[in-house]
């Protein structure tokens, strides 16, 4: 089985973040692997594991990002997990792209590795905690024309090889469904499908050095005028910090902190 | 490319068979200062949906009739994302809209995508306001955990967006129209319906008497500090018309059902009220956009007061029911 699992190198989510000329300004030594993709790795590797040892020897969990070169970042954290290979997608073109040529230049890249052997999933987290659009997954499934699996709280694979079907539960919004379609499909895995497990000492002592392999636009066919801020949809026209809130009006409950808060409510009008 | 105020809109109609909740109304409200708008329902429009069309000036709902290898589909297999973004698109070339726009959910961020994908047209999640910048459409977005406020253009016709529940107060039209139900007939692309529904299953109870959590104007939420006891919280929710939310620490204890947060449910609601919640950055990427923000807690130090308007340092065991219980006699003493 070969799982594709597309992850983002996103800031700390407790760093500070802003915009410079319409784009998002990030450190390089702020960066991570985006969390919640953690999990998409996780459920590569039990799927693999799970696999009849004949099977697994020849299986393989590919990491693959669309960013600048400090997003091998990301890649390492995943060799650490247990991923197999590592490919980064990066070429000056991809700058300031929108989802749509994020989706494109993430598709390219799995075609590539489908033309080098069958790709049987991509699996993605259920959004990345910069931008939090959470719509990518879904546009990898369109351009991919695969099926989509989406926002899955729980991931199932039967069958024989060459013959399988994922099988997903997602609840969302007071609805529960369960959802099955053929491989190859496109799966996002929500933080409830799993616990990602620790890094491995020895793989993190070998991380250090593995190579991570860097395609570029031309290597992957992808018209540069398609991505990047000549092929974005929107723009940016304005961006401004929000002014600080001022400073909460703090009570001390010393028996009368409940009339208080009732009384700042009806002050306020928002009862 | 038309001129302010003659868009065509396109809203699409969640729970068309019951009647439209307060988001899907704003949606209208937010189109109308747009141009003309249109509704796009899944299923029949109930009496009360037809109404309420008229009421806000709606003229035409398209009522999707989806087929699949000439077999027309119905039931679970309608609220699949791929078929719902064929769906709009189909609508979208039949009305030839400028903008579609959807209320802020999951599933409907990601038909959205699709539907972008469909259409080429820009696409903007989570918008908190919509207007007509002349030559394109311009929409607003709060981000970074509602630090900074974003606008941007929308460089394509059509335009496809969700907006965020409390974005603006649902106004009627001015003037009510009968509203017409039209067929919206298409066959869907064999990818479309290349995932199956193995089950579906709606959750009616779901804060039965409550406003929806994504869409209340008052929310309470009750974290690790209330100990597995939300009755403090539920109290205060129902003195204020609010709806209960949790963290999702609370939720995995199995304390409550649905969490804010960056993974779970966004809120801006008027009035956010959070009891024993730390207001760790995953919760706060979920809640911060909130217009007033109100934190009940022990700990002086708690990270949620930093972006809190009002808060008690107290235990909340105490603090929300002597506060539902003023709200409550306020309530009673104005009638
Ligand atoms: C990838 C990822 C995604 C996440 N997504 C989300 C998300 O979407 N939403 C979310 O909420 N969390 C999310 N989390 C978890 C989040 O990081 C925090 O762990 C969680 O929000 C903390 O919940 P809490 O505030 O209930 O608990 P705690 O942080 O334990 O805080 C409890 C608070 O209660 C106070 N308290 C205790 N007793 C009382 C009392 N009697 N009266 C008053 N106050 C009291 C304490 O002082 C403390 O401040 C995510 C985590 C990860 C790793």
């Amino acid at each position: 089985m070969r799982i594709v699992v597309a992850v983002k190198y996103v800031p700390d989510i407790h760093a500070d973040r802003g915009f410079e000329g319409g784009r998002v300004v990030r450190r390089a030594d702020e960066g991570t692997l985006n969390e919640l993709d953690e999990n998409a790795v996780e459920a590569a590797l039990r799927l693999k594991e799970a696999l009849p040892e004949a099977e697994r020897e020849t299986s393989e969990v590919i990491v693959l990002t669309v960013a600048g070169p400090d997003a091998d970042g990301a890649v390492r954290r995943s060799y650490q997990l247990g991923a197999d290979r590592g490919v980064r997608v990066s070429d000056d073109a991809i700058a300031g792209s929108d989802y749509f040529g994020t989706a494109r230049v993430l598709a390219a890249a799995v075609r590539r590795l489908a033309d080098e052997a069958p790709v049987d999933l991509v699996v993605t987290g259920m959004a990345a905690l910069d931008g939090l659009g959470s719509v990518v997954p879904a546009l990898l499934s369109a351009e991919l024309d695969l099926p989509q699996l989406t926002l899955a709280g729980k991931l199932e694979v039967d069958g024989e090889p060459g013959a399988r079907t994922a099988r997903v539960t997602r609840e969302l919004d007071g609805v529960e469904e369960v959802l099955e379609a053929p491989l190859p499909a496109v799966v996002s895995v929500t933080d409830h499908a799993n616990d990602p497990r620790m890094p491995n000492f020895k793989l993190i002592m070998a991380a250090r050095t593995r190579p991570v392999e860097a395609w570029s636009l031309a290597d992957l066919g992808v018209d540069p005028a398609l991505v990047g801020e000549t092929g974005a949809r929107s723009r940016v026209t304005d961006a401004s910090p929000r002014p600080p809130r001022p400073d909460a009006e703090i009570v001390v409950d010393k028996g009368e902190g409940g009339r208080a808060l009732a009384e700042f409510l009806i002050r306020n009008d928002l009862v | 490319m038309s001129t302010p105020g003659t868009r065509t809109v396109l809203v699409l109609l969640d729970s068309a068979g019951t009647e439209l909740r307060s988001p899907v109304l704003e949606l209208i409200t937010v189109g109308r200062s747009l141009g003309r708008v249109e509704a796009v329902a899944l299923e029949a429009p109930s009496v009360d949906v037809l109404a309420q069309l008229g009421a806000y000036g709606v003229a035409l709902v398209r009522q999707a009739e989806p087929s699949s290898g000439g077999e027309v589909v119905t039931g679970d297999a309608l609220h699949l994302t791929p078929v719902v973004a064929e769906v709009l698109a189909a609508a979208t070339r039949a009305s030839d809209a400028d903008a579609v726009l959807l209320t802020s959910s999951f599933p409907n961020k990601e038909a959205a995508a699709r539907l972008a994908f469909l259409t080429e047209a820009g696409l903007v999640i989570d918008a908190s306001a919509l207007t007509d910048g002349g030559t394109h459409l311009v929409a607003d977005k709060r981000v970074f955990a509602g630090s900074w406020d974003v606008r941007s253009e929308i460089v394509t016709d059509p335009a496809v967006l969700t907006l965020r529940a409390n974005s603006v107060v649902p106004q009627p039209a001015e003037v009510a129209v009968a509203t017409e139900v039209g067929a919206l007939r298409l066959e869907l692309s064999p990818a479309a319906t290349a995932t199956r529904v193995v089950s579906r299953t709606v959750d009616e109870s779901a804060g039965a008497g409550r406003p929806a959590l994504g869409e209340a104007a008052i929310v309470v939420a009750g974290g690790r500090g209330t100990n597995g006891d939300f009755g403090p919280v539920t109290e205060l929710a129902d003195a204020l018309g609010a709806a209960v939310g949790a963290t999702r620490d609370a939720v995995y204890e199995g304390w409550h059902d649905q969490f804010v947060g960056q993974t779970g449910v966004t809120v801006a609601p008027r009035l956010y009220i959070g009891a024993g919640v730390s207001g760790a950055p995953h919760h706060r990427g979920g809640m911060q956009a909130s217009q007033v923000i109100v934190a009940v807690n022990n700990d002086p130090e708690c990270p949620l007061f930093e972006i809190s308007d009002f808060a008690v340092v107290g235990d909340l065991a105490d603090v929300l029911p002597q506060a539902a219980e003023v709200l409550r006699e306020h309530r009673s003493s104005q009638g």
